[in-house]
């Protein structure tokens, strides 16, 4: 207002600096710091969860069931049983944080928090909301992957140099489902939606995507349901980087495929909350 | 809002200006909103309107529930698609420029959206923040508009345990950080107590006289009479009427009115007997409402008929009886 002053206080001066909107980076940048802000009293809860999570699960499935499993039958390669499902859990989690993460924050900001309403009255664009909503998700996923990879590893779970590149497989994986996930909580006005995913969605794909046991003994008309979910590409290719039987093929096919599931999911997600949050609906 | 106010009158690096056009912030021609329906025909909100809002000055939205302001409200503010016609904020087109119209706006919507699980004073540090505001300048401009919502003792507080009023002078604060250049406020003093609505009032008086242009939807007539300069009447999705309170208080209504309240089930064979009285007459489901110049007169009259009301009260007109005599109905059910 005051523009008749030739040297602007400093005030004024971030004021005239606030309205030149940068690029949609960083105001997705502005987003995830909300939410840094939301956890960042929290964080030890959850950091505490994520390093015990995987440490019992390691020791029940690997000291207990395994135990039992390696004792009777042998897995393909030979492989141990802990060996076995350790990547494909280490995928699964992906999944199931991308799905969490995906569900609640995005609905619970809707319908109840209302911080995404309060942010797009500000430069926020919607698609800035999501992205930056989803790095906060990343974020978590990865975090989640990479205390469990070192689980893994202090399991002696991880049999090839190639097996560091299954965290970012787990990354990806996590990713198709948190963006898939924010695509329809966004569109949602009650939590209904986001039980019947869980139950629906999430359990049976954590059970029957060749996680816990070899996709070969499902029944032959399962086998295209399993090739078609993004979580049955994630496990496979994750066991096939930390057993070392990865190869470049199989490895091709399993990233395209998820790149693709991310790219669709990407889409919208960005679609659905802009479609939501400008009120076109 | 604490800027140095330097408006020089005559001339600026030597060009002039003229202070006696101030500027036009909005601009709305024909603007339309419809919202397609998955079946039928797409339903109309907003049905073509024009209006103005000047800077520096208040202006109002004055309608009953799904008027069509809110919906309006929300295309100033960016936040919903232009169907139709033209809306033009600082020259910019909302539906191409929403980020950096937004970026001169403050928002205070409907329903408060403030993250109750953080304290008072975060939450003007995050919305700061969405304006890439410094971490100093917010710390800063945070503390003073507490102070001015009167919410400084309250700034390490939960959100959670602001009363409704509060609530209501923190989301205004909020919208208050980036220094914005016009505030926009949707139904500010809806749903809090009278004691509540004073505080909130007296605070947008004092913006007013800051210079911030203040456009704020309403349904409550007393709220627009005491704060509006100008404003409109909306009524399914139009505006049925422009101008100053009064001056659309002289234009539809008289001076007084005497509002007659009879006995069940006489009212409408007195109505007929008041036939002639005043002006003009309005058929309430409770009361008649009398418009005269001069209600004394009117309620002498009524008497001289031979007709005895339960109650009898003259005020003054108001805009609810602008609102009514344009609608036919009243503001608030």
């Amino acid at each position: 207002m005051s523009t008749s002053t030739q040297i602007l206080t400093p005030d004024a001066a971030a004021t005239e600096r606030s309205r030149q909107v940068p690029g949609g980076l960083v105001l997705s940048w502005r987003q995830f710091r909300f939410w840094f802000t939301l956890f960042h009293r929290t964080w030890r809860g959850t950091v505490l969860s994520a390093i015990l999570g995987p440490i019992m699960y390691l020791t029940a499935m690997g000291v207990g069931i395994g135990t039992l499993i390696d004792q009777n039958h042998s897995l393909p390669g030979g492989v141990n049983y802990l060996s076995f499902i350790a990547p494909g859990v280490l995928a699964a989690t992906a999944m199931q944080t991308g799905i969490g993460e995906g569900s609640f924050p995005v609905l619970g900001s809707i319908k109840w928090n209302g911080n995404f309403w309060a942010a797009v009255n500000t430069p926020q664009r919607p698609e800035d909301v999501m992205l930056g909503t989803a790095m906060q998700g990343l974020m978590r996923i990865l975090g989640l992957c990479v205390v469990f990879f070192a689980s893994m590893l202090g399991f002696g779970t991880v049999h090839s140099a190639w097996g560091l590149l299954a965290l970012p497989v787990a990354l990806l994986t996590g990713a198709v489902f948190l963006f898939a996930m924010m695509s329809f909580s966004v569109t949602l006005d009650t939590d209904q939606g986001l039980t019947i995913v869980f139950r629906f969605v999430m359990t049976p794909l954590f059970l029957f995507s060749g996680t816990f046991f070899p996709w070969q003994q499902l029944p032959g008309w399962m086998h295209p349901i399993a090739f078609a979910t993004p979580l049955w590409h994630g496990v496979e290719l994750s066991r096939e980087l930390t057993l070392g039987t990865v190869d470049a093929g199989s490895a091709l096919i399993h990233v395209g495929y998820l790149l693709a599931a991310l790219a669709l999911a990407y889409w919208l997600a960005r679609r659905n909350f802009r479609r939501r949050l400008y009120l076109d609906r | 809002m604490g800027r140095e106010v330097s408006v020089v009158p005559g001339s600026v690096d030597g060009v002039s200006e003229i202070p006696s056009s101030p500027e036009v912030l909005i601009r709305a021609e024909g603007l339309v909103k419809t919202f397609a329906k998955k079946q039928g025909p797409a339903f109309t909100a907003v049905a073509g309107i024009d209006f103005e809002v000047r800077r520096g000055e208040v202006f109002g939205f004055l309608g009953p529930n799904g008027a069509g302001k809110s919906t309006t409200m929300r295309m100033i503010g960016c936040v919903s698609p232009v169907s139709g016609g033209r809306l033009s904020l600082f020259g910019m087109e909302p539906n191409s420029q929403g980020p950096r119209i937004r970026a001169r706006l403050g928002v205070v919507p409907q329903e408060d959206s403030l993250d109750l699980e953080m304290r008072v004073r975060d939450n003007l540090h995050v919305y700061g923040r969405y304006f890439g505001l410094p971490r100093s300048i917010i710390r800063e401009r945070a503390e003073r508009l507490l102070e001015f919502v009167q919410l400084g003792d309250r700034a390490k507080e939960k959100v959670d345990s602001l009363s409704g009023g509060m609530k209501r002078r923190l989301t205004i604060a909020r919208a208050l950080i980036n220094d914005p250049e016009i505030l926009i406020l949707d139904e500010p003093t809806t749903g809090l107590d009278p004691q509540a609505r004073h505080v909130v009032w007296d605070r947008l008086y004092r913006l007013k006289q800051q210079g911030v242009t203040l456009i704020l939807t309403t349904h409550y007539m007393d709220e627009a009479e005491q704060l509006c300069d100008r404003l409109v009447v909306m009524d399914k999705g139009r505006i049925a009427a422009e101008g100053t309170p009064r001056e659309l208080i002289e234009q539809y209504a008289t001076r007084e009115v005497l509002e007659l309240r009879f006995p069940l089930g006489e009212q409408e064979q007195a109505a007929e007997k008041l036939e002639g009285i005043g002006q003009r007459l309005e058929l309430l489901p409770d009361r008649v409402l009398v418009y005269a110049e001069d209600g004394e007169a009117a309620l002498a009259e009524v008497r001289g008929r031979g007709l005895e009301p339960m109650t009898a009260l003259v005020r003054r007109s108001s805009l609810e009886d602008v609102f009514l005599h344009l609608t036919g109905r009243t503001l608030v059910d």
